[in-house]
């Protein structure tokens, strides 16, 4: 009975670990497509021939890029994620802190997009066709097809410049009371949440309908069941699944979103840290932010499929 | 098809029904009017700008809006409406040349893995597929903290972003057609691959390719317009409109409509677009009905 359901999710966890091979291949290998010698760079142009060789040597640079890559792999694998070349330190500990702050930012984005979104889409899809719904639709297009500094941007326009109600762009480092930690929040979690609601109403609403389509909610209402009763007790125990999976799906849009965030509001999460790599070219450090950010994004469209494959009864 | 058939809904939707057909091209075609609009200035923009680019013309830096400067300044006091101006070409052309590459190479591609199926349909989709799990904006930090950011990168950079979504989509619709008792006619006929993809398939996905190309492009512009904003697209002293932002991102505590302007000039374009693809279809079903 369990076999389908548990073959299904095994293979699409093996299909994702072997996205993950992928994946960081293309990572490492974007990464040391860098034009020009890594230890020459380090060492400005005025080194020694000899010490670029030395360090060349020291640095593994001198290997074939496959073996550095597997090297990487295993350093990965061990929880060594390398030395930033900018400051010398290891990237794990540039990263821990960061790695928790960006976490928080998502899960209390999270806290706040999911019941907001799946209010919105449900009821949305419930009164298909109806002035709220298209207000709903309307909204929601507009959120997504404008860029995510543009929505940071206008947020702060109207919290900062008109109401005067936050901060505008200068956020300390030291949180000391309560409010402070609220100021510091307040804008990064409404820009986020705007941006992955918009993306989740859209999916829950059209999950929603599908459900509303199927033959049987068609029955229930002809047998002459309320409207509330059709979608409480027929459709939305059957669109549990879609709905869990579209929330999953959008999460992912926190990914994408997080990056322009934390770069606009100077968040110090892992998302500006990369950005900051990117400028002094700090490949140790862009590589294991990008791998992490992969991962994460791997882990939620993964788990959105797993949850597809277990909520289908069809397969029990 | 209509499940709110309760009473209360019957009433719009009839009175929708009626309307819908003159409406929606009435929308449509408001969309459509803006693309042309932006696609004009992006090919006349340097013989209608007010003044030079580069030139700082206003004594005065985030200046208001005024009968000289339409838009303001900028953070150096040069004319904002001017600089929205040249960036239309930058935005709508490296959009334009990375989504015709992108679609061209996802949707040839779709189509060959349809057809041909067997191992090369499973490689492809399977490669495609991984290089999909990559999100956007990273893939983009990554290539451009690997080889530098330049305007043929960019575009090269953004078309691979967005070729695996149009493989999919292409492939999913030549699938289907590939299913279809001409397709087999034409195989017994002894058509070859070429054929069979040229003139059976291709005319046949040719529209939802189409709508699709113009979803991607919105996609694009927006992928191009934060990575400008990140200081990683367009870099100065060309500016597009993700990075007029940015460049002026210093006015947002002021509400300097330096700040606006760019982001409402991407936000036309974008929903526009979107505008022109949701009621083409149902301008199209409407006729044929």
């Amino acid at each position: 009975m369990n076999n389908p359901v548990l073959s299904l999710v095994l293979s699409r966890l093996l299909i994702a670990v072997v996205t993950l091979l992928i994946v960081s291949f293309a990572v490492f290998f974007a990464t040391t497509l860098l034009p020009g010698d890594t230890a020459t760079i380090l060492l400005g142009q005025a080194a020694t021939p000899e010490a670029v060789a030395g360090l060349r040597a020291a640095m593994h640079l001198d290997e074939p890029a496959l073996l550095r890559f597997l090297r990487w792999i295993v350093g990965l694998l061990h929880g060594d994620l390398g030395t930033s070349y900018a400051n010398e330190m290891p990237v794990a500990d540039l990263i821990a802190g960061r790695f928790i702050n960006t976490l928080k930012l998502a899960g209390v984005t999270a806290l706040f997009s999911v019941p907001i979104a799946l209010t919105l889409g449900i009821t949305a899809a419930m009164l298909r066709g109806s002035l709220y719904d298209r207000i709903v639709t309307v909204l929601t297009i507009g959120v997504i097809s404008v860029p995510e500094f543009m929505v940071a941007t206008s947020a702060v326009l109207i919290f900062a410049v008109y109401l005067k109600w936050l901060p505008a762009l200068s956020f300390a480092n030291e949180i000391h009371t309560v409010s402070e930690m609220l100021r510091v929040y307040a804008m990064p979690v409404i820009t986020l949440t705007f941006v992955v609601s918009a993306q989740m109403i859209r999916m829950t609403r059209a999950a929603v309908i599908e459900t509303l389509n199927t033959p049987y909610v068609e029955m229930a209402l002809l047998k002459g069941a309320s409207r509330s009763r059709i979608v409480f007790r027929h459709a939305l125990p059957n669109a549990l699944g879609p709905i869990v999976n579209a929330v999953a799906l959008s999460l992912s849009y926190l990914l994408g979103g997080v990056i322009i965030v934390e770069t606009i509001f100077n968040y110090p999460g892992i998302a500006k840290l990369m950005v900051d790599a990117v400028a002094t070219r700090d490949l140790p450090l862009i590589q294991s932010c990008a791998m992490i950010f992969c991962v994460g994004y791997l882990f939620l469209i993964t788990a959105a499929d797993i949850i597809a494959i277990l909520s289908n009864p069809r397969l029990r | 098809m209509t499940m709110t058939t309760s009473s209360t809904s019957t009433s719009p939707s009839r009175k929708s029904g009626t309307r819908s057909g003159y409406r929606f091209n009435i929308v449509g075609m408001i969309g459509l009017a803006i693309i042309l609009f932006w696609a004009l200035i992006a090919i006349f923009a340097p013989v209608i700008i007010p003044y030079p680019v580069g030139e700082i013309v206003d004594v005065d830096y985030f200046g208001p809006l005024s009968r000289e400067f339409w838009f303001g300044s900028d953070y150096l006091g040069r004319d904002m409406f001017s600089r929205i101006l040249m960036g239309a070409r930058y935005t709508v052309g490296i959009s334009l040349a990375a989504v015709t590459i992108a679609c061209f190479s996802g949707v040839v591609l779709g189509m060959i893995a349809a057809v041909a199926g067997g191992w090369l349909d499973t490689l492809l989709s399977r490669f495609l597929d991984a290089l999909n799990s990559i999100p956007g904006k990273l893939f983009g930090l990554v290539v451009v903290a690997a080889v530098g950011s330049s305007i043929p990168v960019l575009i090269l950079t953004l078309s691979v972003i967005y070729i695996p979504g149009s493989y999919r989509f292409a492939r999913a619709l030549a699938v289907n057609i590939n299913a279809m008792d001409f397709i087999t006619v034409a195989r017994i006929r002894g058509e070859n691959t070429f054929y069979l993809i040229r003139s059976e398939i291709l005319p046949n996905i040719a529209g939802p390719v189409l709508a699709d190309l113009g979803l991607r492009f919105v996609f694009i512009v927006l992928l191009l317009s934060g990575l400008s904003f990140l200081g990683l697209g367009v870099q100065p002293p060309y500016a597009d409109w993700g990075a007029l932002v940015r460049e002026n991102i210093g006015g947002l505590p002021f509400g300097a409509p330096a700040v606006m302007f760019p982001s409402l000039a991407i936000a036309s374009l974008t929903i526009s677009v979107n505008l022109l693809i949701d009621n083409l279809p149902q301008k199209i079903r409407d006729r044929s009905e």
